[in-house]
């Protein structure tokens, strides 16, 4: 159906494709796995014309063909859904499907045959989208749909996906899979690109996997596994086991009652939540993004104001309700945020001055003249002894921040909390974003902080992520805590159950 | 290299202004080369030239800085008009009410004075937007209307020599006086206004380097400029950092009335300030919010200024507006950087590392 060759793209010095090929056979479903810029995506948006190759062809159908933009892709019957959905909030599912392709003469709009095409397609693959319905009302998972829609309206043989499950719950996920195959079974073809190794083999047929902007392995998917993927993805022996010794419990060292934490206009986020977190354990918090996880662990932190927060919080026994981040963190509570951009890094700012962020104003960072000024050579050492403990690349302390990839920023900021020797560890999304082999290593060093003796509170939204981690796992949903269940034997579908409200 | 990747967007941007405005002396008829030798040679004279290029340097020093503090913090502040003028005039006022005081004590007061009023003036807004979250911007233009208004009001009826028609105080007592330049300087002129504010001002700049890059406050002034709310993770409070920097910014504005009050004419004159402030952001652009850029683009200000007198008199028929679309088209070329970035950096004459 698909096929690039010998495809070769460059950014400025950056060889995002070196010479790769790729086949991708009709009425299959085709996964394409690598680490975050391996190159995937690029090889994928040069065949829906997005970018154009340096060098090489693109055959569809066994026939050479120009694809210079997504115009050209969609003429030949490839779609594309993009990771960051591109739909109009207020407009309803027909609107924002016909968007670019109305029917109807010049001038006038014939919604109504275009509804009726679209019920006829929903039908067809049991989409379950209510035409008229209005974007912003449906939820992520029924969106998601809306921009099958569009590509299926548009007579798209081949689908190009683009992490198409990053957004969706455990349950959405298995929903999501039963469309792919109701696809293949009416001979579309779909090209999925994930990094999830579990997806891969519940899903595909065949794999292509990347490293470094080329091809490493073409497989059929049944004669293979996830150690072998995950292999080839990262390019040496990957444990994908989090590998985790008995929690030696100690004292409480969280202790948070009837926590509520609201909005400034008022609307709740957090409900009366109480739970407890002691030394040496790790407490998962499991839930579906946008169920309080956020104002929860910044409510913990000392970032929401204290008008908007009522109920108790104890760090070993002493109230800091009240207290600022600051304060807390000097009693020894580290956070390391869910959005690295917004709350984590000074983007600007070079590794060195990134790695003071929170002791900036302390010893041994500052010296001189009652403390006032900034230690350059002390600043220096502990930026050195963070990048080189937590592997962060390139190794170059006056390199701005924004210049690292994703991962090595997650571990600079690891790093930074972790060199506060904290008793209590917050810690959301720790590995989003982040490549396999560091979220190995992520993993690796979480679990070693708690058995030295911290309190861990880990949220996360990867369900894999806590339930391997965690040594008590909470489930949180609409601001309230749903549930307490072991990891140890609690299965997916009973925590997906309670994640979405159901009991 | 970083230096000089710094300094050739504002360098490019000063070329193709001056391009641009041979062309427009072309349009009007007069030699673009004779009038840029005009410009720079009067500039650059000794001593009347130099002289006066610092001495015009010197306000748009302060107020470079002043916005570059404001910036670094996030915030734009468009009223060092407004604090440099109740700033001046509150340095002359302590100058006239405690005239007999000897030069030891009165010096400190007035130059405290300067420095406490541009910085309470500006912190009133930076007070309402952490308290109440109203804009900068706004508050800072309003403030300058009521701060002209106010210190007009104060010379034209409290202040003013009785029968004086201009609209200037009485003058300030001689313990307040600083030194002009030309006391030390061989072959300066003393008739020349440039003064010790100048040397304040080289002093001024190093101090908020210092300050900004070197100690714990300027780290989280530009921490709240870079990210506020990753700022406020690592529990600094944007607040304070507003209302600091919003002060420190106000009290570099109200350094002008040094150099005004008691270096150049030793009372307040109302309306003295050539548009300073506004000229503080443009200098504080071209200078890419850096102290050493605000200098040297401080510099070229000054030497504009001073050349442009002379354009004006001694062409046939190019006039002060020149200078000023001159100044315009400078500043219009460091706004569109970006314009420049792109090409220049497409052809590999500056490559930004990206690892």
């Amino acid at each position: 159906m698909l096929e690039l060759r010998n495809i070769t793209k460059r950014f400025g010095e950056v060889l995002a494709n070196d010479q790769i090929n790729i086949k991708v056979e009709a009425g299959t479903i085709h996964a394409i796995v690598g680490e975050n810029g391996a190159g995937k995506s690029t090889a994928m948006r040069i065949a829906y014309g997005f970018y154009t190759a340096d060098s090489g062809e693109i055959l569809i159908d066994n026939q050479v063909c120009q694809i210079a933009t997504p115009h050209d892709a969609i003429a030949r019957g490839v779609g594309m859904v993009h990771q960051h959905f591109m739909l109009v909030a207020p407009m309803t599912v027909a609107e924002n499907i016909v968007l670019g392709a109305e029917p109807g003469s010049q001038v006038s709009l014939d919604l109504a045959k275009a509804a009726s095409e679209i019920r006829k397609l929903s039908e067809e693959f049991k989409l379950a989208v209510d035409p008229n319905a209005v974007v912003e009302n449906l939820s992520v998972g029924q969106q998601q749909r809306v921009e099958l829609l569009k590509a299926l309206y548009r007579h798209a043989q081949l689908l190009i996906l683009d992490e198409p499950t990053a957004v969706l719950t455990p349950q959405e996920v298995e929903e999501f899979f039963a469309i792919l195959r109701r696809m293949r079974q009416q001979g579309k073809t779909v090209v999925i690109i994930t990094h999830k190794l579990s997806e891969v083999l519940a899903i595909s047929d065949e794999v292509t996997v990347m490293r470094d902007g080329r091809v490493v392995g073409r497989l059929q998917t049944k004669e293979t596994n996830a150690a072998e993927l995950a292999r080839l993805m990262v390019g040496r022996e990957v444990l994908l086991r989090v590998d985790k010794p008995e929690a030696k419990i100690g004292a409480t060292k969280l202790k948070v009652s009837d926590l509520s934490v609201t909005t400034k206009d008022g609307s709740s986020r957090v409900d009366k939540v109480s739970f407890e977190v002691r030394a040496g354990e790790i407490v998962g918090i499991a839930g579906v993004e946008g169920n309080g996880q956020t104002e929860l662990i910044e409510a913990l932190s000392g970032l929401v104001e204290s008008s908007q927060i009522s109920g108790a919080i104890k760090f070993e026994g002493k109230d800091i309700t009240r207290l600022g981040a600051r304060l807390r963190r000097e009693l020894g509570i580290a956070h390391i945020p869910e959005d690295r951009h917004r709350r984590g890094l000074l983007l600007e700012f070079d590794l060195a001055e990134n790695s003071i962020l929170g002791v900036h104003y302390r010893k041994p960072v500052v010296a001189y003249a009652g403390d006032i000024f900034l230690d350059n050579a002390a600043i220096r050492r502990r930026a050195n002894e963070i990048i080189e403990a937590f592997d962060v690349r390139p190794a170059n302390p006056d390199l701005p921040a924004r210049s690292l990839s994703g991962g090595n920023q997650q571990k600079l900021i690891i790093g930074r909390e972790f060199d506060l020797h904290p008793k209590l560890l917050l810690v959301s999304q720790p590995t989003r974003g982040v490549d396999i082999g560091a979220i190995e290593f992520i993993h690796r060093k979480l679990v070693a902080l708690r058995d030295a003796g911290c309190a861990v509170l880990l949220v996360s939204a990867e369900l894999e992520e806590v339930t391997s981690l965690s040594d008590r796992l909470l489930i949180i949903h609409k601001g309230r805590i749903v549930g307490e269940v072991d990891p140890k034997t609690a299965t997916n579908e009973e925590i997906g159950l309670m994640m979405t409200g159901g009991h | 290299m970083k230096l000089i990747s710094e300094l050739i967007f504002p360098l490019i941007a000063v070329l193709a202004a001056f391009v641009v405005g041979g062309i427009l002396v072309l349009i009007v008829g007069d030699s673009p080369i004779q009038t840029y030798k005009l410009l720079l040679g009067s500039a650059l004279s000794w001593p009347d030239g130099i002289g006066y290029t610092l001495f015009n340097a010197t306000p748009l020093i302060f107020t470079g800085l002043a916005v570059l503090v404001g910036f670094r913090c996030g915030l734009f502040n468009i009223g060092c008009e407004g604090q440099l003028y109740v700033a001046a005039f509150a340095t002359a006022w302590v100058g006239i009410t405690y005239a007999s005081l000897s030069a030891w004590l009165l010096l400190p007061l007035c130059f405290l004075a300067a420095v406490f009023a541009g910085a309470l003036w500006a912190a009133i807004p930076g007070v309402l937007k952490a308290r109440f979250g109203s804009h900068e911007v706004i508050n800072t233009i309003m403030l300058n209307f009521i701060a002209v208004a106010l210190v007009g009001y104060f010379t034209q009826y409290h202040y003013r020599i009785p029968g004086d028609p201009i609209m200037q105080t009485s003058t300030i007592g001689p313990g307040a006086h600083i030194a002009r330049l030309g006391k030390f300087v061989p072959g300066l002129p003393e008739r020349i206004p440039l003064n010790l504010a100048f040397v304040f001002a080289l002093i001024a700049c190093v101090l908020v380097y210092l300050f900004l890059w070197r100690t714990k406050w300027g780290y989280e002034i530009r921490a709240t400029g870079s990210n506020p709310t990753a700022a406020e993770y690592g529990g600094i409070s944007i607040r304070k950092q507003i209302v600091l920097a919003m002060a420190v910014s106000g009290a570099l504005a109200g350094m002008v009335g040094i150099n005004e009050v008691l270096g150049y004419r030793y009372r307040y004159y109302d309306g003295f300030s050539a548009h300073y402030g506004f000229f503080g952001i443009a200098v504080a652009l071209l200078g890419r919010n850096h102290p050493v850029g605000v200098l040297l683009s401080a510099l070229l200000f000054g030497m504009l200024i001073r050349g442009g007198i002379f354009v004006d008199a001694f062409t046939n028929n190019i006039t002060k507006d020149l200078v000023d679309v001159l100044q315009g088209v400078i500043i219009l070329f460091v706004a569109a950087e970006a314009f420049f970035r792109g090409p220049i950096s497409r052809y590999g004459l500056l490559r930004r590392s990206k690892v």
